[in-house]
């Protein structure tokens, strides 16, 4: 039972990536009709929100002590991060070592600003176009944001702690009566992707403006007829889920350090997680995100390897989620909760 | 519909004459200059182009025609070059038994997972062969150790039974021959400042090319090919009118995957290893990036598009900052290194920023891929031409 407890945390934390990335590529989808192959460099800019605070924070004042020598005889030199000076070394230290919460208020205005430049400069003109040239196009641009961030970052992985607070685990399992503990940090990715996804579920649900974006998914033509500025809509929309990927990047990097190339990594099993859940329905998205995730999890469970080793079967925790898409795909064709004729022509 | 007709012939005569003299084509600038670099005049660059082309031509067979984009081309092409060291491993070094086997085994692959994937199509296909491509590779990678050596890679070694290959004394690993003929064997010629290298390596997979460009173009040319382009054009009518479109795709998709496996079947002639990693979706992704770029549907494009990518590939990758201070040495110190700096993003290992600029710009401007560019310049040219021509005209008449 602790086990099997410990594997569905894991799966509902690895499903909250795929659904966050997940949600964000149907909203696009969904809206403007594009399919947004940089959706991952997206992730990706998100959690080097997270590292430009980091480096940030760290920048520092030199001083010159002289009642104190290093050990070639020189007077020392005092490293002192500005935050440091300017708010004292309790707030100073908090902050440095609060980063990555607080990337988040940082990640969201540069988030919705990206995505609305890339909206307006690039996606725009690619409405109408084939849905492969969508997706040559946006895969350069994946490529080339992923090279700039290579050159300005580096090639390795840059750690980025979680702060001290959150570092050790929490016995989940002690609430139902088992023992399972498990890192804070998961915890709080998952809690707050829950957060996040019903936030913009709620936004499309109960807002005038999501109302307008849902009128506009299901006929864009009739509520651009009937006086709305449908466009400026979606193109806010595209921001949002520039944004929600951003965060979804943000919250990850305690989690894995981030590279270049983590948004590529998350892309195509987003895509999976996209098409089985049906292309164009959010619900479907997110809990196909869920789904794969958890399925992902208990796969590479020893029990169940054990039991396939006993089948002479291979191990399938590496092949799971791309089984199940097939799986899916050839008995519900247009994935758990898709539309007819979309995407299919 | 037995003969080919005029103009196909001049492109295949025109493809013929450029595999033959590419070592020369390839190899414009003499050896010891400064622009030596851009030469691709060497074996292992000609090679890959070859045998990228005939990989994007059969892509092309599918894409191009039926409009299925699959995305798990690549996995055809390490089933190929599995089965081609296996034979190299098995029965003897010569490439044609290894290639027989990895077109056959390619186009057995490709029968499965074509049967399974045309049910679906759109997005769903490209995500079913995508799935099918990637769970490939995880197997190759991992559980399939005993077939595949895992992430090593398959190699020859000298223990190898090699049933049909005599002896081996000389304690070297053998190499890849076709009837006695060495692949690797180059022959160098000199010319002034020039080095030509003539490799047979290399024209064995320029002869694998144009017949796959002639095959190509048949199908192109033949009712089979007329089939697909109407599956392209509107399926539901041809459904309508009570025609079965799935033996046509999913011949389109085993023709595709037996180029395929006959490209990876060459690669691992060339040189006798097979890794998992040429089965990634990566790779995938190449194929159909080589051929959109070239230009979909169209029968040169593919293959312009797969050497355009290897050329900027190797060429772009082999500039590095040493050679960036090269060529601006001659200008003032900081200037120089500004400029060096900003080059530096795009070259060397930040080739990959350029290929993506690259990518986006022929999208953006060019949809048809180079082949409409070329066209474009085509019709400039003619209708300059012809505004010449109808100026001259218009100034004797009006002389007279």
């Amino acid at each position: 039972m602790d086990a099997i407890l410990l594997q569905i945390l894991n799966g509902l934390d690895k499903g909250s990536a795929y659904a966050l990335i997940a949600l964000g590529l149907t909203l696009i989808f969904g809206t403007l009709g594009v399919v947004n192959f940089a959706h991952g460099a997206l992730f990706m800019l998100g959690a080097f929100c997270a590292v430009s605070l980091q480096k940030l924070v760290a920048v520092s004042k030199i001083t010159i002590d002289p009642s104190q020598v290093d050990f070639l005889g020189n007077p020392l030199k005092v490293k002192t991060p500005y935050v440091i000076e300017w708010f004292g070394p309790k707030i100073g230290n908090a902050i440095i070592d609060w980063n990555v919460p607080l990337a988040i208020i940082i990640a969201i205005p540069v988030m919705l600003l990206i995505g609305y430049v890339m909206e307006r400069g690039l996606i725009k003109h690619f409405y109408k176009r084939p849905h492969a040239d969508q997706i040559l196009v946006t895969f350069g641009l994946a490529i080339v944001i992923q090279e700039l961030v290579k050159a300005n970052f580096g090639a390795n992985p840059i750690p980025t702690p979680a702060p001290d607070q959150f570092v050790g685990s929490f016995n989940v399992g002690a609430l139902i009566g088992l023992d399972a503990s498990y890192p804070y940090w998961r915890l709080i990715y998952f809690a707050f992707s829950a957060l996040i996804i019903s936030s913009v579920f709620a936004f499309l649900r109960f807002t005038t403006f999501g109302m307008v974006v849902r009128a506009g998914m299901a006929d864009r033509e009739t509520v651009g007829l009937l006086g709305i500025n449908i466009d400026r809509r979606f193109t806010i929309m595209f921001g949002i889920a520039a944004a929600v990927a951003g965060l979804a990047g943000v919250m990850y990097t305690p989690i894995n350090s981030p590279n270049y190339h983590m948004g590529m990594d998350f892309l195509v099993l987003s895509f999976v997680v996209v098409v089985v859940g049906g292309m164009g329905s959010l619900p479907g998205a997110v809990s196909a995100g869920f789904l794969l995730g958890i399925l992902e999890s208990f796969a590479s469970m020893n029990e169940v390897k054990g039991f396939f080793e006993m089948l002479y079967l291979p191990s399938i925790d590496q092949i799971i989620i791309y089984l199940v898409a097939i799986i899916v795909l050839l008995t519900r064709p247009r994935g758990l909760m898709g539309k007819a004729g979309v995407m299919e022509e | 519909m037995n003969t080919i007709s005029k103009a196909d012939m001049k492109t295949l005569f025109f493809v013929a004459i450029i595999a033959l003299l590419a070592p020369f084509i390839l190899n414009p600038f003499p050896t010891d200059s400064g622009l030596a670099q851009f030469n691709a005049g060497y074996p292992d660059l000609m090679q890959r182009f070859a045998i990228y082309g005939i990989l994007a031509i059969g892509f092309n067979i599918l894409f191009g025609l039926t409009g299925y984009l699959s995305f798990g081309h690549a996995a055809f092409l390490g089933v190929g070059s599995y089965s081609a060291v296996w034979m190299f491993k098995l029965l003897s070094m010569n490439i044609i038994p290894a290639l027989i086997l990895s077109v056959i085994v390619a186009g057995l692959f490709s029968l499965l997972i074509g049967f399974i994937s045309l049910r679906r199509s759109g997005i769903y296909f490209s995500i079913l062969t995508l799935a099918f491509a990637q769970m490939s590779f995880a197997l190759a990678y991992s559980v399939l150790t005993p077939l595949t050596n895992g992430e090593t890679g398959l190699q020859i070694t000298l223990n190898d039974p090699r049933i049909l290959a005599a002896e081996n004394v000389s304690g070297n690993l053998p190499v890849t021959t076709l009837f006695g003929l060495e692949m690797r064997d180059t022959w160098a010629m000199q010319v002034g400042a020039w080095d030509f290298q003539f490799n047979i390596g290399y024209y064995i997979c320029a002869i694998f090319l144009l017949l796959a460009f002639y095959l190509s173009i048949r199908i192109f040319r033949s009712p089979f090919g007329m089939m697909l382009r109407a599956v392209k054009t509107n399926q539901n009518r041809l459904n309508y009118t009570g025609i079965n479109t799935r033996p046509y795709t999913l011949a389109a998709f085993v023709i595709s995957g037996m180029y395929a496996g006959l490209a990876g079947g060459l690669m691992a002639s060339m040189d006798p290893l097979a890794g998992a990693e040429r089965m990634q979706w990566t790779a995938s992704g190449e194929i159909v990036l080589m051929t959109i770029l070239g230009g979909t549907g169209t029968l040169l494009g593919p293959v312009m598009g797969a050497g355009f990518i290897k050329y900027f590939e190797n060429i772009f990758s082999k500039i590095n900052d040493t050679v960036l201070h090269g060529w601006f040495s001659w200008m003032p110190d900081g200037l120089e290194n500004i400029i060096v700096w900003v080059l530096h993003l795009f070259t060397g290992k930040g080739w990959h920023l350029t290929l993506g600029i690259m990518f986006m710009l022929i999208v953006i401007f060019l949809p048809g891929g180079l082949m409409e560019g070329m066209s474009r310049i085509g019709n400039w040219w003619k209708r300059r031409k012809g505004d010449d021509d109808a100026e001259s005209k218009s100034t004797t008449t009006a002389a007279e």
